[in-house]
Order: structure tokens, then C-alpha cells, then sequence
């Protein structure tokens, strides 16, 4: 008879989790395609890995949860018993798939992914799923039982040789195009889809070493920062600042169009979801047609610099660039003023609906004179640093004898200055008069009207203002790709945004900066999994807002607020007088 | 000379005529409460004079400048600030950050800093409070910062919604004592109370509402000597 109580009970029931979650990315499909990558070549591909940390994780969870009693027996057996049941679960899995065709339901479950599964033997391998499971919710509940001094190293040596292995093919093409010394230690570090055995085993050592020294150290390192003079401070600042300035200039020499395009369009949506965040953030309009603005800046750009057919006019790019920002300000104001009175839900849904009704008009039949409609914009030219003529107006077709922002290499410094311009400008807003207002019809609008705040003056600007940052992304969006069509204005662009606001923290500059960089920018560097781009991405965003609802780096205001949520009572009341 | 006049207002929530030609009038340095059941229009009349709801019919004048032709956000510049019913305290922000709101009218630095001090002198539980998020202060503390944030516009005029709703009777005398101070300091208070027998003892005169009608007014001392007020507001047979 089993008691629901005991803590075998639940070490069984977390492993069958795990089992079902192993079972669920089998079937998806996942595993075998992260089997052709290796985490260390030869020895642990990233399949292999992802089922041993799910029955590690699941052996964890069980030790931790156990609160029958803490002793080291009872900790290794609940952990080896959970990783044993979610072992069990995938071999039961590979014993039903040899006996029954499960493809006609399941195309996954093909003989190759149990093959995989079992290590070439077969369904007589199901045994060694047992065994690899039972050992990995062992190490997990040795992992829990550890101090949590050696478990923190330990556990973030582990994440980072997992992060190193899954974008080795990255640093190892960066570095092998440097030639001489690098490339040789390319060779020696990464293998072709992962870290070499020695990479690995060099990497762990300077990890570990580096992460246990770490700790406690930066405390330090403050506080000796804290007592430099004044004089000393700044010059500190000046030289960690011109240390970054210099490797944002050198990186895309270094690191090639790829890396370079990534971080244009990681800066492209950061410039958007700074733009989103004047409006949610600061003033709490949420706004999911938040891309029409972007489009607007797009094909501004695109109508007036184009030598294709569709181009009304010639001039450059830096003459298009503030026209463009001007005219997605003005359709700020037009989606502003019918939605004045509009709060919350409804709000959503009327957003919702311009942002669809702006890239359906671009894109349509009846707008296919002025717009190309599903044909697009084509021919849209480089911005060009040369002499003033070309400055303002282009010859077509232009010769550039200046500098010429040609691909992604160069685009970067434009989109990395312009993320950055915003990024101080949204700053200097969010201290500002006007930040404060939006702050207060965020908070109560009533009341903020009752305190002397412009509702209408203040809540266009949002919008306006908001606007102008994603008409400034488009208008560099325009010129990365050479060419607009109304169907890369989707509405998951729109999604995109708001998501990267609330994974990083609502209100909070660098948290939208830090959410871009995480939903943006790693997925893009991760092409290779991206048939699972959204499963990863919806697997994030929950488990991102059950463990860290306030976001990666959250505003002071709603870090106050988790500090100390528990309210003063009225029963220390005597003081009061004093 | 008046300070404030109401001249037959007629105010509506869509098609509900809530307030059906109200007149009162509030002269210089006076406390006068308006006292009246649950949805007698007591929070409609001030609303209404703040500019938050517009009536269709009526006048109101602040020292014999029309009111009315100010939208809501400008009626504070003219010197009335209202300390809204429930408090309406932004939760999330500090004390200070508050205050500060309440001076957004105010655009001299040195005028801000000036009435953050006065507040603090008034409310010194502020001061003690004033990194604290206003979410978490005790409801009586709520009620002084929302008092303190209508007074950092330097009104003439205060206009004060309920503020007893809510607290313990030990405080309910400590904030009608700061009513009254503030009074003494030269703020001219309307005052809206379920807690009749309170307010009528710091009046000078009271106004009692009913379905959107005033059916008598007088002085606060005549007013609690009434019989009908007695019976109806004061629970008295």
C-alpha cells in the first residue's frame, strides 16, 4: 500500500514528470535534431544532455521537496529513485515503440530517435535508459546536498559550458577567420558541432576557478570603487566606458556580417520596445498594433529614397530619416486621439486593430499604385557619408565616394548609435516633468487629472513619442534590408514587443535592452533549432513569469513594491501624534 | 466676498440626474461640510466642482472667476485641490514621490521644497515614511498623505471627500484635528461626511443633501440641534 505522504511516493511522481517531458520533446521531435549537435564532441551530444538534465532536475526537485528527513540516505534515494522512474518512463516508451508502430499518430517516434534513445541497441537498451536515469537523479540529489557555496559554481559552470557548446559553431567561425594563433586555438577549443573534450575540460577549470573566487568578490571590488576619490571614480568610469566604446567599434570587424546583423536587429527591437515602454511602461497604455509605427517609419524611408519603381522622390537616407520619424509621430497621434477615452482591455483590442488595419492597407490590391502592395518596395538605397550634395539629394543611379552603409557591418554603427540616442533619450524622459505625469495617469488616472495633468496632452505624447522611436527602427529596417513587404510587418512583430517588455521589466530601460538581447538575439544566434523557436519561446515565457514575474532586471518602482508588500497597521496608532 | 459659488448645478451620469440644482456657498477661511445619505450626490458635488464631471446647467465661481470654462487638470491651478474618496494615494510610488505628484502645478523648485516642509512639519509621520511605497502605509497614513499631496498645490480651496471612511475612531479625531489646523492656516475646506456628528463639530455651517437636492442649511451648531438631522444623521430619537 502506498502512503501518499511518502517521500518515495513523491520521488516517483516528480520522475514520472520528468519521463512525460522526455517523452513530450521526443516526440516533438527535438531530441533528434539536437542529437546532431554535441555539448563535448564524441562523448555527450545536446540530446543525450537534455534527457540526463531533465532526470537530474527531476531528481533535485524530489531530494528538495522531501521533507520526511533530511539524512544523506534518504536524500540519494528519493533523488536515484526519481531519475530511475523518469529513465523507466522513456525506457517503458522505447519498449511500446518497438512493439506497436506508433508513426501512423506520433512521425516522430521513428526507429532512428530510438535508436537514439537506446544507443543503437535497440528495445534490449531500454535497460540503459534505466541506468543513465538512475544516475542522473543521483548527481541531482548530490548536487542538492552539496554546500551551497561549491552547488552555485558547480551548477553555473555547468549552464555556461552548455552555453559555450551551443554557440561554439559561432565563436569557432569568428575565430578561425582571425587565422594564425586564434584559429589554431579555435581548432583546439571547439569541434565542429561543439566543445572538444579538452575544450571542455579547460573550460570547466578557468570557469570554476573564476566563479569560486568570484564569490564575494565583488562586494569587494564595490566597495574599494566606493572609496576611491572622486577624481579617480570618473576616471574609472572613463576608461571602462572607452573599453566598451572600443569593442562596440571593433566587433563587427572582428566578428563578421552574421554577429554584426544580429545585433542590428536586436538593437532594432530594443529601439521599438523602448518606444513600447514610453507608452506601457511609463504610461501604462498598452498598445498591440505597436508595429504599424515601425511600418510607417519603413516605408517612408522606402517611398522616398527607392530608385525602384515606387520611389516618389530621391533624397538620401538622412534626409528620409526625419520625415520618416515625423510621419510615424503623426499616425501616433491619429491611433492617440480616437483612443483617448479607450482603458485596458478595450484598448488592446483597439490597437490590435490598427496595427492590422496599417499593414493590410500596405499590403492591399487597392493601395498597390503607392505602396506595391504585396510586391513591395524594392531598390531602396544604402545611406551614404559623402560630400554635402549627397547629403540631401541622390542621383539615380548614385555613386557614393564617401563612406557607404552598405550590409550589416557598417548598418551596425547606425542602428547601435540610434539604440543607444534612444535609449539616453527615454532615460532624460523618465526624470522629466513629463515622465511624471505618465507615471500618475499610469498609477490613477482620476487622480492625476484631479492633481492639475493634461490627460489628453499627456497620453498623446506617449503615443506620439513612442511612435517616434519605432518609426526611427523601421527607417534602419528599411535600409538593413534593402526592400520593404507589408508581410514582414506581422502582428507577432507587435507580440515580439510587448513580450520582450514584460520578460525584461516593465518600466525598466535596461530591462527592455536585456529583454531584446534574451527573445531576440539568442533565438537568432540559435537558427539552427529554430523549427522549436516558439516551443522554446512559450517554454520561457512561463517559466520566466512563475519564477520572475517582475522581469530580468525590473523598474525601482515594482522592485519597492516586492520588497516590502506587507502593509503597516493601524494599531501602532498611538505614535502617530508624535 | 464669497470664495467659492455654487449656482444651480444640475449634474448627470448619462441619462441619471444626479444632482438636481444645487447652490451653495462657501465664504473665505470657513469649514462647511455636506452631509447626506449614500448617494445623496456628496461625491458628485465635488467632482463636479473639480472639474472631474461637467454639470449641463449652473455656475460655479472662485472669487468671481467662472470655474466652469476649465477643464478638470487647470481647475487645480486656480486654487482647488481635492483629496479624492478612498484616498486615492498612488500605491506603488514612495511618500515623497506623492508629495511631488501633488506640487505637479507647482513648477518653482524652491515652492516644492518650501510645501515638502510644511507637509513634513503637518504630517511628521510622513517625513518618518517618506522612501516607503504609500501602498503600504496604515489607512491613517494614507488619508494624511493624500491630505498632504492636495495640499502641495497651495490650494484656496480644499476639497475633502470621506476622509474618516475607513479608520479607527482614534483616528478620526486625529485627522479631523488636522482639519481643523489646516483651516487655521488659512485653507478655506468643503467637507463631505457620513460621519455627521464629526464634521458638524468642526463646521461652521452644513448643507444636507438629499437625492441630489440641498433640503436645509445652517449653522453646525443649529444643524446638530435640528431634530430631523438628529434622527436621520446623528442616530438620534
Amino acid at each position: 500500500m502506498i502512503n501518499k505522504n511518502n517521500f518515495l511516493w513523491n520521488a516517483i511522481k516528480l520522475g514520472l514528470l520528468g519521463g512525460t517531458i522526455g517523452i513530450f520533446f521526443s516526440l516533438v521531435g527535438m531530441i533528434e535534431v539536437f542529437s546532431k549537435r554535441d555539448v563535448i564532441e564524441n562523448v555527450i551530444t545536446l540530446g543525450d544532455f537534455m534527457l540526463l538534465a531533465t532526470a537530474a532536475i527531476s531528481g533535485f526537485i524530489a531530494t528538495r521537496s522531501q521533507t520526511n528527513s533530511k539524512t544523506i540516505t534518504t536524500n540519494l534515494v528519493t533523488g536515484t529513485l526519481a531519475g530511475l522512474t523518469t529513465g523507466g518512463l522513456l525506457a517503458l516508451f522505447v519498449w511500446v515503440g518497438s512493439q506497436i508502430n506508433l508513426r501512423a499518430v506520433f512521425l516522430n517516434a521513428s526507429p532512428v530517435l530510438f535508436d537514439l534513445l537506446t544507443y543503437k541497441k535497440g528495445a534490449n537498451g531500454a535497460w540503459l535508459l534505466l541506468e543513465y536515469g538512475a544516475l542522473a537523479g543521483l548527481i541531482g540529489s548530490l548536487l542538492f546536498g552539496l554546500p551551497e557555496k561549491t552547488r552555485k559554481p558547480l551548477t553555473n559552470t555547468i549552464l555556461f559550458l552548455f552555453g559555450m557548446a551551443l554557440f561554439s559553431g559561432l565563436f569557432r567561425v569568428v575565430m578561425i577567420n582571425q587565422e594564425g594563433g586564434a584559429a589554431k586555438l579555435a581548432k583546439f577549443l571547439f569541434g565542429q558541432t561543439g566543445l572538444t573534450l579538452s575544450g571542455a575540460f579547460i573550460f570547466f577549470i578557468i570557469v570554476a576557478a573564476f566563479t569560486s573566487l568570484w564569490s564575494g568578490q565583488s562586494k569587494k571590488i564595490q566597495g574599494s570603487y566606493a572609496r576611491l576619490p572622486k577624481k579617480g571614480q570618473i576616471t574609472v568610469r572613463v576608461i571602462l566606458i572607452a573599453v566598451l566604446a572600443f569593442i562596440a567599434i571593433a566587433l563587427p570587424q572582428i566578428s563578421g556580417p552574421f554577429i554584426a546583423q544580429v545585433i542590428v536587429v536586436v538593437c532594432l527591437y530594443a529601439m521599438m520596445g523602448l518606444g513600447l515602454n514610453i507608452t506601457l511602461g511609463f504610461a501604462g497604455l498598452l498598445d498591440l498594433g505597436f508595429v504599424a509605427f515601425f511600418a510607417v517609419g519603413a516605408y517612408t524611408v522606402g517611398l522616398l529614397t527607392s530608385y525602384g519603381p515606387f520611389g516618389l522622390e530621391h533624397i538620401s537616407f538622412w534626409a528620409a530619416v526625419p520625415i520618416a520619424v515625423l510621419a510615424s509621430m503623426l499616425f501616433g497621434a491619429i491611433l492617440g486621439l480616437p483612443v483617448l477615452g479607450v482603458r485596458g482591455d478595450y484598448l488592446a483590442i483597439a490597437t490590435l486593430g490598427f496595427g492590422e488595419i496599417i499593414r493590410l492597407l500596405a499590403g492591399s490590391d487597392f493601395l498597390a499604385k503607392y505602396f506595391g502592395g504585396p510586391q513591395g518596395i524594392i531598390g531602396i538605397q544604402k545611406p551614404c557619408l559623402g560630400t554635402l550634395e549627397q547629403f540631401v539629394k541622390i542621383d539615380v543611379p548614385r555613386v557614393c565616394d564617401g563612406l557607404e552603409f552598405a550590409g550589416p557591418k557598417e548598418i551596425y554603427y547606425l542602428a547601435l548609435a540610434s539604440a543607444i540616442l534612444i535609449a539616453f533619450i527615454a532615460w532624460r524622459l523618465q526624470s522629466s516633468r513629463l515622465g511624471r505625469a505618465w507615471m500618475a495617469i499610469r498609477e490613477d488616472e482620476d487622480v492625476a487629472e484631479a492633481l492639475g495633468i493634461n490627460l489628453i496632452q499627456t497620453k498623446l505624447l506617449a503615443y506620439v513619442l513612442g511612435a517616434a522611436f519605432a518609426g526611427l527602427g523601421g527607417a534602419i529596417f528599411t535600409v538593413l534590408v534593402g526592400s520593404i513587404f507589408a508581410s514582414s510587418m506581422q502582428l507577432n512583430v507587435s507580440i515580439n514587443v510587448v513580450a520582450i517588455i514584460i520578460v525584461g521589466g516593465m518600466g525598466s530601460i535596461p530591462g527592455v535592452i536585456l529583454g531584446a538581447i534574451a527573445l531576440i538575439g539568442l533565438p537568432e544566434l540559435l537558427r539552427e533549432v529554430s523549427e522549436f523557436r516558439y516551443l522554446l519561446y512559450g517554454i520561457t515565457l512561463i517559466i520566466m513569469m512563475l519564477a520572475k514575474p517582475e522581469g530580468l532586471w525590473p523598474s525601482q518602482t515594482i522592485l519597492r513594491e516586492l520588497k516590502h508588500n506587507e502593509i503597516m497597521p493601524d494599531t501602532e496608532s498611538p505614535n502617530i501624534k508624535a | 466676498m464669497s470664495t467659492l459659488t455654487i449656482d444651480n448645478i444640475h449634474t448627470y451620469y448619462g441619462n441619471i440626474h444626479a444632482l438636481r440644482g444645487i447652490s451653495l456657498k462657501i465664504e473665505k477661511g470657513e469649514i462647511v461640510t455636506l452631509i447626506g445619505g449614500n448617494g445623496a450626490g456628496k461625491t458628485t458635488t465635488l467632482r463636479t466642482i473639480s472639474g472631474l464631471l461637467k454639470p449641463r446647467e449652473g455656475n460655479i465661481s472662485l472669487d468671481g472667476e467662472d470655474l466652469l470654462k476649465y477643464p478638470a487638470h487647470e481647475v487645480v491651478y486656480k486654487g482647488v485641490s481635492m483629496v479624492p474618496e478612498g484616498r486615492g494615494v498612488f500605491a506603488r510610488l514612495t511618500v515623497l514621490e506623492n508629495l511631488e505628484m501633488g506640487a505637479f502645478s507647482r513648477k518653482s523648485k524652491e515652492e516644492l521644497n518650501h510645501n515638502l516642509e510644511k507637509m513634513f512639519t503637518l504630517f511628521p509621520r510622513l517625513k518618518e515614511r517618506r522612501t516607503q511605497t504609500a501602498g503600504t502605509l496604515s489607512g491613517g497614513e494614507q488619508q494624511m498623505l493624500a491630505t498632504g499631496r492636495a495640499l502641495m498645490a497651495n490650494p484656496t480651496v480644499l476639497l475633502m471627500d470621506e476622509p474618516s471612511m475607513g479608520l479607527a475612531p482614534v483616528l478620526v479625531e486625529l485627522i479631523f484635528d488636522i482639519i481643523k489646523k489646516i483651516n487655521e492656516d488659512g485653507t478655506t475646506i468643503l467637507l463631505v461626511e457620513q460621519n455627521a456628528l464629526m464634521a458638524l463639530s468642526i463646521a461652521n455651517r452644513g448643507y444636507v443633501l438629499q437625492t441630489g437636492e440641498i433640503t436645509l442649511t445652517d449653522t453646525a451648531q443649529n444643524l446638530k440641534n435640528n431634530p430631523m438631522v438628529q434622527k436621520a444623521y446623528l442616530g438620534m430619537e
